[in-house]
């Protein structure tokens, strides 16, 4: 028990997905304009990580290894994943049509959310077992959403700031990125 | 050859796709620590660039519409893992400290969006030199950060000691530092457009 824990801390806070692995920017920077739009793509984002842990998981293990097939990792996965995010649309267009209008407009573009292949390949390379993998999926996009949420609270502020003329636009956004980051390393001793 | 040049050079500065149109972020923060990790992923990068939008210009009229985004995909994917392999064959060492980002090639931004922006729609030719602009408009930009990056952060270029260990600044190796650096590297070249707008401005 103690070492999901661990797992899901060491997702969330100290090895956070944005802020210190740089994963998933595009994201973090274009969607973060506003906190409703960051709980709907971290929401969407949540979701389809651990489905696509589930799924990718088992499919490394009992197809790719026994058949000696590793070298198509890269491929499987990003099939995997761009259905995977297709199936979903459709079925909560069908049977969900509130979710699906809240949600959709940030499925499309999930697919080439690096997060999401991110952790199915560190689930493998770090030798997770199926437990320990769907627990760091989920610590992963919880911080992912953690820091849009914190992005998008400092951003309402910027609004109404005086900022340097030279800082404006973007620059700001990464100069906060880079305070924020540097919060994010006094987690660094919060596990042995 | 005109028409080739502006292609090749407007991925360099105009249309840059990391200072300007702000795609495919992720890695080039993350690996730019050091200056052969900055100039090895641009390379792999300029590669799969170029290779997918040459094979997808060829077949531009072959593959059909609606099917187009999964059949991107599993060329870009194909050319990705190439390199993925290539380089744990030939630079272990740079394999490894380049770790999970040689497979999100697959997933960066600037190859899906050049592929369907501008390979699927045009020539071979022209899609060679805006492959190699961009590509390059991206290596440029990776080196430079890391440069500035591992100058300061470890003290070294390329591993040679430039500057004494005791007085480097381990900020700019550490996650922050990227984003400030990047943050820099933004800024600067907005106000270099704003000059160069203001001078045409007043040239009028």
């Amino acid at each position: 028990m103690s070492d999901l824990a661990e797992i899901f801390i060491k997702a969330l806070l100290i090895d956070n997905v944005v802020l210190m692995r740089f994963l998933a920017l595009c994201p973090f920077i274009g969607m973060s304009t506003d906190i409703k739009k960051s709980v709907g793509m971290g929401g969407a984002v949540t979701f389809v990580t651990v489905l696509a842990t589930a799924v990718t998981w088992p499919l490394f293990k009992f197809v790719l290894v026994p058949f000696h097939l590793e070298f198509l990792q890269i491929l499987t996965f990003i099939l995997v994943i761009a259905s995977l995010v297709q199936l979903v649309e459709f079925y909560l267009k069908k049977s969900a049509p509130a979710l699906y209008s809240s949600m959709g407009v940030y499925l499309a573009l999930i697919t080439t959310n690096c997060a999401i292949l991110a952790v199915t390949f560190d689930s493998i390379s770090n030798d997770y077992t199926f437990i320990q993998s769907l627990v760091y999926a989920v610590g992963v996009a919880v911080g992912f959403m953690l820091s849009m949420l914190l992005l998008a609270g400092i951003r309402e502020r910027i609004k109404i700031a005086k900022i340097p003329a030279f800082l404006k636009g973007t620059p700001i956004l990464f100069m906060s990125a880079a305070l924020l980051s540097m919060a994010f390393g006094g987690f660094a001793g919060l596990i042995k | 050859m005109k028409k080739y040049i502006a292609l090749f050079t407007n991925g360099l500065l105009k249309e840059n796709p990391l200072l300007t149109l702000m795609i495919g972020l992720c890695s080039s923060l993350a690996v730019t620590t050091a200056v052969s990790n900055g100039i090895g992923m641009g390379l792999a990068m300029t590669f799969v660039l170029l290779m997918s939008e040459i094979l997808i210009s060829l077949f531009r009229k072959i593959i059909p519409d609606s099917i187009r985004i999964p059949v991107f995909i599993i060329i870009i994917a194909t050319f990705t893992t190439i390199v993925d392999l290539m380089m744990k064959a030939y630079t272990p060492e740079l394999s490894r400290s380049m770790g999970v980002f040689i497979p999100l090639i697959v997933v960066n931004c600037i190859i899906m969006g050049r592929v369907e922006a501008f390979a699927s729609k045009n020539r071979v030719g022209e899609a060679v030199a805006d492959a190699l602009g961009m590509g390059l408009g991206y290596t440029w930009v990776l080196v430079g950060i890391s440069i500035v990056r591992e100058l300061l952060g470890a003290g070294t270029l390329l591993n040679i000691r430039i500057i004494p260990e005791a007085y480097t600044i381990g900020f700019f190796a550490k996650a922050p530092g990227g984003f400030f650096v990047f943050a820099l590297f933004i800024s600067i070249n907005l106000a270099v457009n704003r000059m160069t707008a203001a001078g045409k401005g007043g040239a009028k």
